[in-house]
């Protein structure tokens, strides 16, 4: 279980995480998505004690990470940045971890035939490919044990077998009521990975909610709309067949003035919405369509734009059109993520 | 090839307790053994250490070789020069090779800090003791014991060549006044000068800049503080890490000296504790 309240960090000027509040519950995988420089990282960062926040605080299991008696037995983690010395062997690296934890040296052996790396454990990790330091990094996280897991973008680099190794792996992980926490910038890789997603973008919090409350918001639309006379105006579009659900100002907008009701509302296009209005000569303060969360993406994406990330990252961004089918199902079981192995 | 299962994770290792039974309790010994694998597993150790032995000693007895070699042919620029051989033989035996071979312990000092920042392994380190200063410690004692044991190693065997050759033209003996804690305090010099370097190369966190700062204030900047005018000069100069720190391997008082050799090694030895604990603090606050 990790615990996020109102955390916030900046870096001179620019905020890249923005008071977040949110759980990571444990028997599951939650997703981390947003676009690249939306501080996925920095969160990560911040919840393992490698930052400083300058509001707010992250615990896991209760504790503050420095707090953690053995942290590497109760946090595994894998990090975006590389953290392995290219002169040191695998094993080396491995080891060294270890005896922090006062875990026995064997244990560096295991996890260096778990993720396929035995063979070259005795090599410097300088000569590695990104694909064997992903797998390193992986081997790093698994070394203690631990309940709790933070992966920042750990299918980067790897192979298609290594993708779905890892994607099996965290849903097995979480199957044994592990708290799994994975980042990532591609809406499709969450959506066949995580339970549950945290939607950030800029530092701040766009969506907290199931992976498939998150498809469905993300692929329709609803209106906002802004009345004097709202109780009038929800029967007559609830008649019409419109479904309508309370609102809440979003950050930087106005509350209702003089008190004008403000309500979504969804299945019903603004254009009849505004007909019904007209036609019973309720008064429209407001009548707006919401972007649903691809467009908020999007929108998002190309505000990213300006710290150096090329285009094209929109579409990553993308839902899979309209006709998303779910978690791919009947995936194949334990699968290795030895180099060539055995099949 | 190895095939292997997602599952295999989940199998506890034997002999490894849950975190619940895992109290409070700072693994002293877990955190030396980690630094020693950090320390050994990299091949700039090896390699620095090698040149470390090879230009002390050997600096040492090849200069020490050519100066009696050429004992009676007229000096560049006239004057006696042998006078401060004469007067302090065991200063100048063990001088010719520390003064390059120092350099050496300044790099390896600067690089065990620097490469963990240069590499990232910093943040694996940290997670692994976020803590923080528990990592720092252990690292500091572990080089700290390898340089003590290693230098004293160097600078006897050092003393012993550079002895021998001079036998001829002076004679020294470690039983005369000063001599041996002139040798045992250029391995204690040599090994706060590691700790030293290890601060500022905390300090600093980027190699390069960490190398030269170092090597400006080892070799630089007593040359210019040489320079300063009138009785401040002579006190600031006095003062300086390299120039207090050195006395302790100089068997008799220099010309004018302002500090007794103890006294120059405990302003050394300030100096270093000043910048382990300016590290040690930054290191806290810092990001990593």
């Amino acid at each position: 279980m990790i615990e996020v309240r109102g955390l916030t960090k900046r870096f001179g000027s620019k905020t890249a995480v923005d008071g977040l509040t949110f759980n990571v519950e444990p028997g599951r995988v939650t997703g981390f998505l947003g676009p690249n420089g939306a501080g996925k990282s920095t969160t990560m960062r911040l919840i393992l004690g490698l930052d400083w926040p300058q509001a707010g605080w992250a615990k896991i299991d209760g504790y503050f990470y420095r707090d953690l008696p053995d942290p590497l037995r109760t946090v595994g983690a894998l990090l975006e940045a590389k953290s392995v010395h290219p002169g040191r062997s695998a094993r080396n690296h491995l080891l060294f971890l270890a005896q922090t934890q006062g875990l026995p040296a064997r244990r560096a052996d295991e996890m260096l035939d778990l993720v396929g790396l035995a063979d070259v454990a005795g090599k410097r990790a300088g000569g590695f490919s990104l694909g064997m330091s992903q797998r390193l990094g992986i081997a790093a996280a698994l070394l203690g044990d631990p309940q709790v897991l933070l992966l920042d973008e750990p299918v980067n680099g790897l192979d298609p077998e290594g993708v779905l190794w890892i994607r099996n792996l965290m849903k097995h992980l979480a199957g044994q009521g592990r708290t799994i926490f994975v980042s990532s910038h591609l809406m499709n890789e969450m959506a066949v990975t995580a339970d549950h997603l945290i939607v950030i973008g800029r530092g701040r919090m766009i969506a907290d909610a199931s992976t498939s409350e998150v498809i469905t918001r993300g692929t329709s639309t609803s209106v906002r709309v802004r009345t004097p006379d709202a109780q009038r105006l929800r029967e007559l579009i609830a008649a019409e067949g419109g479904t309508v659900v309370a609102a809440e100002p979003g950050p930087g907008e106005p509350p209702p003035v003089n008190g004008a009701g403000l309500f979504d509302v969804t299945g019903m296009e603004a254009a009849r919405i505004g007909e019904i209005a007209a036609s019973a000569s309720v008064v429209l303060h407001e009548l707006t369509p919401v972007a649903s969360l691809e467009e908020a993406f999007m929108e998002l994406t190309s505000q990213t734009l300006e710290f150096g990330h090329g285009p094209g990252q929109g579409d990553a961004m993308a839902y899979p059109g309209g006709g998303y089918t779910g978690p791919a199902d009947g995936q194949p079981g334990p699968v290795g993520l030895g180099k060539g192995g055995a099949r | 090839m190895t095939v292997t299962s997602p599952a295999s994770p989940s199998a506890a290792p034997a002999g490894v307790p849950g975190p619940a039974s895992q109290v409070h309790r700072i693994r002293i010994a877990g955190l030396l053994r980690a630094e020693w694998t950090k320390i050994r597993s990299v091949r700039s150790t090896l390699w620095t250490l090698i040149l470390f032995v090879v230009i002390t000693i050997g600096l040492t007895a090849g200069l020490t070789a050519l100066i009696v070699a050429n004992w009676n042919a007229p000096r560049a620029g006239g004057g006696n020069g042998h006078a401060q051989i004469v007067l302090d033989p065991v200063g100048f035996i063990l001088g010719t090779g520390i003064s390059l071979g120092q350099l050496t312990i300044c790099v390896l000092g600067v690089l065990i800090m620097t490469t963990e920042y240069s590499s990232g392994v910093i943040r694996a380190s940290l997670l692994a003791v976020p803590k923080r200063l528990p990592m720092l410690a252990a690292k500091a004692l572990v080089f700290a014991s390898i340089l003590v044991v290693l230098a004293e190693i160097v600078v006897f065997c050092s003393f012993f060549v550079g002895s021998a050759l001079l036998h001829s033209k002076v004679a020294v003996s470690l039983s005369d006044s000063g001599v041996t804690r002139a040798v045992v305090g250029a391995g204690l010099y040599l090994t706060v000068l590691g700790l030293f370097a290890m601060a500022i190369g905390g300090l600093i966190r980027h190699t390069a800049g960490a190398i030269a700062t170092v090597i400006g204030v080892v070799l630089v900047l007593p040359i210019l503080s040489g320079l300063l005018p009138g009785n401040w000069g002579a006190h600031i100069d006095a003062y300086l890490p390299e120039q207090a720190g050195s006395l302790v391997y100089g068997a008799r008082p220099r010309l004018g000296q302002l500090l007794s050799p103890w006294e120059g090694f405990g302003v050394f030895c300030l100096w270093t504790l000043v910048l382990v604990v300016a590290c040690a603090v930054l290191l806290e606050r810092r990001d990593a």
